[in-house]
């Protein structure tokens, strides 16, 4: 089965050496080759990833390397983990032929991967699931987690409750205004939300807040970060958890249209994780070409959270990627209407990606994603979220780009009752 | 190399005395405080002094530190204003100074580069709480290359195994986390403290120890240096100042003088200079 494999890690025969300057990038891949297996065991993805953080937390960050290589060959890890995935979260998520949506675009046929049917309304419980039965199989009894839109928040607070385990997050304080449903959400699944005052009180710092208190808690404590950041092995394996997505789309789009491999997936990325489930069990197909979707907000000339695309290579929150920053190497403030892609920095495995080549970026602003939010919502009766929203927006360009027997996948990566509020506002 | 600042630190242990080192974010609350608080510290008896770097998202730092560093910030703290003021007090002063920041104004600034800026400022070492010691890194090699020491931390959660290794890569001295937490963080349990401070002491061979992180007194100190060379105090004096400077009754020579005296105070364990 291909779930059951290992995670992907280069065994020490890998000739990463350490983190070059940030003026050291890797070369493009040669065209029809496959990409190296990512990470090395120092985590690295090319120049990108390893590991920035105080000494405190690097027992911490060992055992659970450790744990999470052990867990992921142990069957009975596999069975619970998808057990859970199938009876709690409800997958396999449908793939729906958008009939209407291709219509109107006149260009490729578009399936959508229904990552908003998922229980909690988006992708994130894929990954708080498969960590939470980690943190209890290593003995960890308190559990902390940084959100953004809240998202996150909610899918770890929804199995801290099915696991009885306390729970803290951490949420900018700014967010918990412009989220305060699932603030709601959270505290009545029992999880206590802890606001984030300092700098930007957004996201970034939500996830210093969760830093500092993993650093003070370590010996107890399991950090559910919640996406593809973070210091090694959090961006491996949150990719991994994340990759039942693409592993469903290769089996449903068999029966659907009779082969493997679609002519082109599309998602959007924030930090970057639905993306990366989306693109990782393709990224050896070199016929399958991905775009990720940053948010431009209010354009790329003015406040955007494009980080991949106007970003340079730097360090935050424990891994060297691309990164919003001034010419003194502090942080620069996102803005994107999307509460979850409010963030400065990106996973590193996308940074490689992009310098590689295998995947190309592009950006929708702020007005954009709420066209994009009325396009599905009205052709195909789906509201997605606003982040999802983002990756709709890339459509109208991207589907004449390719024939009509085309096929190109969009991961609908959540739905857009929480953001009803934002969008009332707009519309 | 020998280290003028593991050989300093080695030669007040030698006399029977204990190293004071005084941390202070540049930058706060001004630019131009900096130089003058710098020799107040010198005067009041530090025997080394680590001058911060700030950075917008510290994330070893609790509140005194990360608010000291979004003031220094806002009044427009650069890193070669940094360097500036590392350069200027080391032509009034022979102290051993060294820098504490985060990877990424250095990434940014360029690492070789910025050992080589921090070399010419008389600059005696860096510390920096989110890079990790490896052979390899490009942070270690640039510090070497300019004969800069790269003081690498230990916490209580390091076995004894990586503590040796970090003994190894490390230069200056090796700089023991009290507890595990942020600066300024309670040192709670000082038993358990202690008996972590003297398995590190027993593995450390290559370098002096200095503890830090809660240590906010000159009782604190002689307690937590029973198994170390010395101690460090960082947000407790950002705290002193932070009200010094708030008061408006206070000239400038008497913040200055609150300084010194908060500083002889912590060495002496007397207020009087």
């Amino acid at each position: 089965m291909n779930q059951h494999k290992s995670p992907k890690t280069a065994g020490a025969g890998s000739s990463e050496s350490s983190v070059p300057p940030s003026s050291v990038r890797p070369t493009p891949l040669p065209p029809n080759s496959t990409p190296p297996t990512m990470p090395d065991e120092r985590g690295r993805f090319g120049p990108y990833g390893g590991s920035y953080v105080p000494e405190i937390l690097v027992p911490a960050l060992q055992e659970l390397v450790q744990g999470f290589s052990d867990a992921w060959v142990d069957p009975a890890f596999q069975l619970e983990y998808h057990d859970l995935l199938s009876t709690y979260v409800g997958r396999p998520t449908a793939l729906t032929f958008a009939n209407r949506l291709t219509a109107e675009l006149g260009g490729a046929k578009i399936y959508l991967k229904r990552e908003d049917l998922c229980h909690t309304g988006a992708h994130k419980i894929n990954n708080t699931i498969g960590q939470i039965l980690l943190a209890r199989r290593m003995g960890k009894t308190r559990i902390i987690a940084e959100t953004g839109a809240g998202q996150h928040g909610v899918a770890t607070a929804t199995v801290c409750a099915k696991f009885g385990m306390p729970c803290v997050v951490y949420m900018g304080s700014e967010d918990m205004e412009r989220q305060h449903l699932n603030v709601m959400r959270m505290r009545l699944l029992g999880a206590e939300v802890r606001p984030a005052i300092s700098g930007s009180k957004t996201l970034k710092d939500a996830t210093n807040e969760a830093i500092r208190d993993w650093v003070t808690n370590v010996r107890n404590t399991f950090y559910i970060i919640g996406s593809v950041v973070g210091p090694h092995p959090y961006p491996q394996m949150v990719r991994t958890f994340h990759e039942v997505i693409g592993n469903e789309v290769k089996s449903q789009l068999q029966k659907a249209e009779r082969r493997q491999s679609p002519d082109a997936l599309v998602a959007c990325v924030g930090g970057g994780s639905n993306a990366i489930g989306l693109f990782s069990p393709f990224l050896d197909d070199v016929g399958v070409k991905m775009y990720g979707v940053e948010a431009s907000g209010e354009g790329l000339d003015g406040l955007h959270a494009a980080t991949l695309t106007l970003g340079e290579p730097g360090v935050l929150h424990g891994a060297m990627s691309y990164l919003l920053q001034d010419d003194e190497g502090q942080v620069a403030l996102a803005h994107s209407i999307s509460a979850g892609l409010d963030y400065p920095g990106v996973g590193p495995e996308h940074a490689y990606l992009k310098d590689s080549g295998r995947v190309e970026y592009l950006t929708a602003t702020d007005k954009e994603a709420l066209e994009g939010v009325r396009l599905l919502s009205q052709t195909e009766g789906i509201i997605p979220a606003l982040e999802t929203a983002h990756a709709i927006a890339a459509l109208p360009t991207l589907t004449s780009k390719f024939d009509k027997n085309q096929i190109i996948i969009v991961n609908c990566s959540g739905r857009g009752d929480k953001d009803m509020g934002t969008i009332s506002t707009y519309l | 190399m020998v280290s003028r600042l593991a050989t300093h630190i080695r030669s007040i242990s030698a006399n029977g005395g204990k190293a004071l080192g005084v941390f202070v974010t540049s930058g706060f609350p001004t630019p131009s405080d900096t130089l003058s608080i710098l020799k107040a510290i010198d005067q009041g008896g530090a025997d080394f002094i680590e001058l911060g770097m700030p950075f917008s998202d510290p994330l070893a730092e609790g509140l005194p530190i990360q608010h000291s560093s979004h003031v220094a910030l806002a009044a427009g703290i650069t890193m070669r204003q940094t360097l500036s003021l590392a350069a200027a007090f080391r032509k009034q002063s022979e102290t051993p100074l060294v820098l504490m920041g985060y990877a990424n104004p250095i990434v940014k600034y360029g690492i070789s580069n910025f050992f080589r800026d921090a070399r010419s400022s008389g600059v005696d070492g860096v510390i920096l709480p989110d890079v990790l010691p490896e052979l390899d890194s490009p942070f270690l090699m640039s510090a070497r290359a300019e004969g800069v020491d790269l003081i690498s931390l230990i916490a209580p959660t390091t076995p004894d195994i990586r503590i040796a290794q970090i003994d190894e890569l490390s230069s200056g001295f090796v700089y023991a986390v009290s507890v595990t937490g942020v600066t300024g963080s309670d040192l709670g349990s000082k038993t358990q403290i202690q008996a972590y401070l003297e398995r590190a002491s027993v593995v450390i061979s290559h370098n002096p120890l200095m503890v830090g992180f809660g240590i906010r007194t000159h009782a604190d100190m002689v307690e937590m240096t029973l198994h170390t060379d010395g101690a460090i105090v960082g947000s407790a004096l950002v705290r002193v100042i932070d009200t010094l400077w708030a008061d408006q009754l206070l000239s400038s020579e008497d913040r200055l003088e609150g300084v010194k005296s908060f500083v002889h105070e912590l060495k002496t364990g007397s207020m009087h200079v």
